[in-house]
């Protein structure tokens, strides 16, 4: 079920959203920069198109259900559900303080419109699982489940284990995505622990597997409406992106998997967003 | 001399296949019951269930990790699942799922874990679970169960399901004499059972441990010494009236369980008694912080003291001991 709305529409939304994950990291002091940003435009166009969810009754039973399984970027995740309508938009204000409700990553039974806790890598695709057989057998067949990995997350063996259950189980409610950022925190994923050819792995677990630019809304867009239509077994969509991609001086570099910004760096960083 | 264990042999049911049996019979009032099981449908029972309901058990291969995770996710989408596999893969290899996907989201996943303490003999220690009890009970929002037989085992399952989030039931390979010889006795998850009275001392035991603890006061009784023993079939949240009383009433206290004695029954208990503040005879009995040897179940709970013949001696040990004879505990100062 997409909700109208168009190409351009979602860029300004995609940039609305960049701009209050570093409102939101200058709030906090600090945070997950770089996987937020790269991740940005996946989060825009499920929460403003192809996700059916609705911030008046986000537990309707028969809604999609979205899990960031690369829990660490709630940062990104927090503003998308704010600007949703699910929180108040203070939860930028809010993340990371003092018994606040939104910290580092996604707490499920204190963020409305949030479908899982997580933050320990790997534990995102079997939940999905899970949520996708519970789904089918209570008749709820329309209903997606969308789970967002991280690229240096597929490391986890958790995640290989659900694939092999997704693809027994004919999972065709289950929409797999990688972040393909290229970057775990120690460096590249190739170096730390090479996860290639990871379309190939996907591929021989059972999963269809179609690849985008994750930062491109078009070809996003396409990618996510080749997925919704998917029958027959799970899908897997590996999104390449650029980690920290609408900061120039984060795009591609490691150290900003995590920051801190200052107001120079704050003023910087807005600058090259509203220029994208 | 007491009860001998005859493990391979009994004619009655096993507490797993009574809990498959149960939860099957349970599955067909209420739909909203599913299962999940990591290649051991066979082993701990849950296949009953699955037979009945082919549609509602998913078997995800040996995959713990996987298995919590897709009960969480079941959970999530309004269901309320069981999950069985043996005790130490559900508290160690699945433990983070078990703590972060289940506990911290508060869900009703039911974990039955079967093979628990020693039970599973010859495996030996990759597959004896003796820290289960530690780490369950160490979870915010768990709810930890030791029934002592088939009976219990039935009552627990059924009871769990109307405890909103997570339970985690602990039974053995199921092959043990039977506590009860019916089902007309009173179980509730979280009330201790008193199955004697005594003013001498008071043992507090759980599972398997219960029959032969039954079986050593009744010897103890012939010699004079008279117990109260207490099933104390819920670690957590525990019966702390039941201790109170016990320390009031009897001021002797030996716990005995089929777990390592760090961080199980015996450890509950004595900050009880700790908080109390009152001078009491404590005797924490079980499996000493040691990985269990090869050997039948018999022989490893001979081997362990955790039969009748060695809790008799432990109550021997228990009396030997002397406490402050002072009634009022006011003399502290």
């Amino acid at each position: 079920m997409n909700k109208e709305i168009s190409i351009s529409e979602l860029k300004d939304k995609a940039k609305e959203l960049r701009l209050k994950i570093i409102e939101t990291t200058a709030n906090a002091g600090s945070g997950h920069l770089g996987g937020s940003l790269s991740a940005a435009d996946m989060f825009t166009i499920l929460y403003f198109k192809y996700l059916n969810v609705d911030p008046k009754d986000p537990e309707k039973i028969d809604r999609d259900r979205f899990i960031l399984s690369k829990g660490h970027t709630a940062l990104g995740y927090v503003p998308t559900l704010a600007l949703a309508g699910f929180i108040p938009m203070d939860a930028i204000t809010q993340f990371n303080k003092f018994l606040s409700g939104y910290g580092i990553h996604p707490d499920s039974n204190k963020i409305a419109g949030c479908d899982a806790s997580t933050g320990s890598l790997g534990h995102g695709l079997p939940m999905a699982v899970g949520m996708c057989l519970g789904l089918k057998y209570q008749g709820y067949n329309d209903a997606k489940v969308v789970c967002l990995m991280g690229d240096g997350e597929q490391h986890e063996g958790s995640i290989w284990e659900a694939a092999m259950a997704a693809s027994k189980y004919k999972l065709e409610n289950l929409i797999a995505i990688v972040d393909r950022n290229k970057f775990c925190i120690d460096g590249p994923t190739e170096e730390v622990m090479p996860i290639e050819p990871l379309d190939e792995k996907y591929k021989s677990f059972g999963f269809d597997v179609i690849e985008c630019n994750g930062n491109d809304m078009e070809d996003l867009d396409k990618a996510m409406e080749t997925a919704w239509n998917h029958k027959g077994g799970p899908i897997c969509i590996i999104a390449h992106t650029e980690k920290g991609f609408g900061v120039k001086r984060f795009q591609g570099h490691v150290e900003w998997h995590y920051g801190a910004l200052d107001e120079d760096l704050k003023k910087e960083a807005i600058a090259d967003i509203e220029a994208l | 001399m007491g009860t001998l264990w005859n493990v391979y042999d009994a004619n009655s049911m096993s507490a797993r296949e009574v809990y498959g049996r149960v939860l099957a019979e349970l599955g067909k009032e209420n739909d909203k019951i599913v299962g999940v099981t990591a290649d051991l449908a066979k082993s701990t029972n849950i296949g009953l269930f699955g037979e009945k309901f082919p549609e509602r058990l998913f078997n995800v291969g040996i995959a713990e990790q996987n298995m919590f995770g897709v009960a969480a996710g079941l959970a999530k989408t309004g269901l309320i699942p069981f999950a069985s596999t043996f005790a130490i893969f559900c508290c160690l290899r699945g433990g983070e799922q078990v703590r972060t996907d289940i506990c911290y989201q508060n869900l009703p996943v039911k974990i039955i874990a079967t093979h628990s303490g020693v039970s599973f003999g010859v495996s030996g220690s990759t597959h004896h679970a003796l820290e289960d009890i530690a780490i369950m009970k160490a979870i915010p929002n768990m709810t930890v169960v030791v029934p002592a037989d088939g009976f219990e085992t039935a009552k627990a399952v059924e009871q769990c399901i109307d405890i909103p989030g997570p339970v985690y039931i602990r039974i053995g390979r199921g092959f043990e004499p039977p506590l009860h010889d019916n089902q007309d006795f009173d179980f509730q998850i979280g009330k201790a059972q008193i199955l004697r009275e005594g003013t001498d001392l008071t043992i507090i035991c759980c599972g398997t441990t219960v029959l032969q603890a039954m079986d050593a006061a009744e010897e103890a009784s012939a010699n004079g010494v008279e117990c109260r023993v207490i099933n104390m079939h819920t670690i957590k949240p525990l019966d702390v009236e039941a201790v109170q009383n016990a320390i009031q009433d009897t001021r002797r206290i030996l716990t005995i369980e089929e777990h390592n004695t760090i961080g199980g029954l015996g450890d509950a208990v004595g900050s009880v008694i700790a908080e109390s503040g009152k001078g009491c005879v404590f005797v924490k009995h079980g499996i000493a912080d040691t990985f269990s040897p090869i050997g039948l179940p018999e022989d490893l709970y001979a081997h362990f003291k955790l039969d009748s013949t060695g809790i008799a001696e432990k109550i021997s040990e228990v009396m030997g001991k002397e406490f402050e004879e002072d009634d009022d505990w006011s003399d502290e100062d």
